[in-house]
């Protein structure tokens, strides 16, 4: 068993329950998933209150990296929706840091990422369209629907058009849960691969140590890769999030 | 005393000069930075947008088909129209196409593509 999970790199994506709990049959349980959707929660709320606390006017280090965030949060939903955009910016922002914070958590040898899982990207991008649409139609009415129709389109062509606009709105949620998915399931296979190349290689003893020098040069490079795809991958998922929004704000009236 | 100095108001100007280089030259690579994303990144953005499309459309066309027993011409149409929504994902993720909306809101689009011309081609 222990073997096993050495070279299968699917097997760090499985999910086991930790307190089974069924109530009428409906699986309830707390699952290693949500484990750490707790930790990481505990993690980001710690950090930045611990953080803030002192409220120092020359901030200290870990002052200074929860500004930056704030900074770094609040700029990109002005660039991309304008000042109104602003008052979304508890929903940006938490959303930002859980990406952030699990992504990075992920890292740690023997955690879960959560991220790697489909259902968990998706249910964050459904938050973020259901904000859109409900916030569009509370502040704009029908006119929010708008959005589907272009202007200076042939009459003929509108319900074409249309329809295709609409498909290419629904497909929202599932590109930007796909593009989070699949960049760290795929990130953490290929790590995963690479370390196993190093354990079957030297298991081979003399020339195998040496050759295991290759995957691991590469297991080395792809660790700095996968910070780096971390926090990108965050960063895109507040980005698409800010020009989403923006859609419900100004849908073009 | 003043000859071996350098004039201090030109020192000074010099060094703003340099100052503000180096700040345009940060500002510029972070504008980019984030933005320009490794091939990888590329790669899974556009796959996304595109499969993203089809997948919608065709669960549109089942659903309509499952609706109405129009089996399986909701699902042809689906898939077309849903085709078409790709390639007009694929399009806007690239900056060929505004945005939905954004002519009206008199936004230029990101590319130099007649934002009208969209329509055709995702047709």
């Amino acid at each position: 068993m222990e073997n096993d999970s050495v070279v299968d790199p699917i097997h760090q994506f499985q999910i086991h329950e930790l307190i089974s709990w069924h109530p009428n049959g409906v699986n309830l349980s707390f699952t290693n998933s949500s484990l750490f959707m707790l930790v990481t929660v505990l993690v980001a709320s710690l950090f930045l209150i611990l953080s803030t606390s002192s409220r120092a006017l020359v901030p200290g280090r870990s002052q200074s990296i929860a500004e930056m965030s704030y900074e770094f949060v609040a700029n990109t939903l002005r660039d991309a929706a304008g000042h109104h955009g602003m008052q979304f910016f508890p929903l940006v922002f938490s959303l930002f840091m859980f990406v952030l914070v699990a992504n990075l958590l992920g890292m740690f040898p023997y955690f879960f990422t959560i991220t790697s899982h489909i259902i968990v990207t998706f249910a964050l991008a459904m938050v973020v369209i259901l904000t859109v649409i409900l916030a569009g139609i509370w502040k704009h009415g029908l006119k929010f629907f708008n959005l589907f129709v272009p202007h200076g389109v042939p009459m003929a062509l509108i319900p074409l058009v249309t329809a295709i606009e609409i498909i290419s709105f629904l497909s929202r949620p599932i590109s930007l849960s796909v593009r989070l998915f699949a960049n760290m399931l795929a990130g953490h296979i290929t790590l995963k691969v690479f370390a196993g190349f190093i354990v079957t290689l030297s298991a081979m003893g003399g020339i195998g140590i040496l050759g295991s020098i290759l995957p691991l040069a590469m297991a080395v490079a792809l660790t700095a890769l996968e910070f780096l795809v971390a926090f990108l991958q965050a960063y895109v998922f507040t980005v698409l999030t800010c020009m989403y929004l923006n859609d419900a704000i100004h849908p073009g009236h | 005393m003043a000859a071996d100095k350098p004039d201090p108001a030109d020192d000074l100007a010099q060094r703003r000069e340099r100052l503000s280089a180096e700040l345009a030259r940060i500002e510029a690579s972070l504008q980019q930075g984030p933005r320009k994303s490794t091939g990888w990144g590329e790669a899974t953005k556009i796959a996304s947008e595109f499969v993203a499309g089809i997948v919608v459309g065709v669960a549109l066309g089942l659903l309509f088909d499952w609706w109405f027993g129009t089996s399986p011409f909701g699902l042809i149409v689906g898939l077309l129209l849903g085709f078409a929504a790709g390639t007009l994902n694929v399009l806007r993720a690239q900056g060929f196409v505004a945005e939905a909306g954004a002519k009206l809101r008199g936004e230029p689009p990101k590319g130099a593509v007649n934002p009208t011309r969209t329509d055709d081609k995702a047709d």
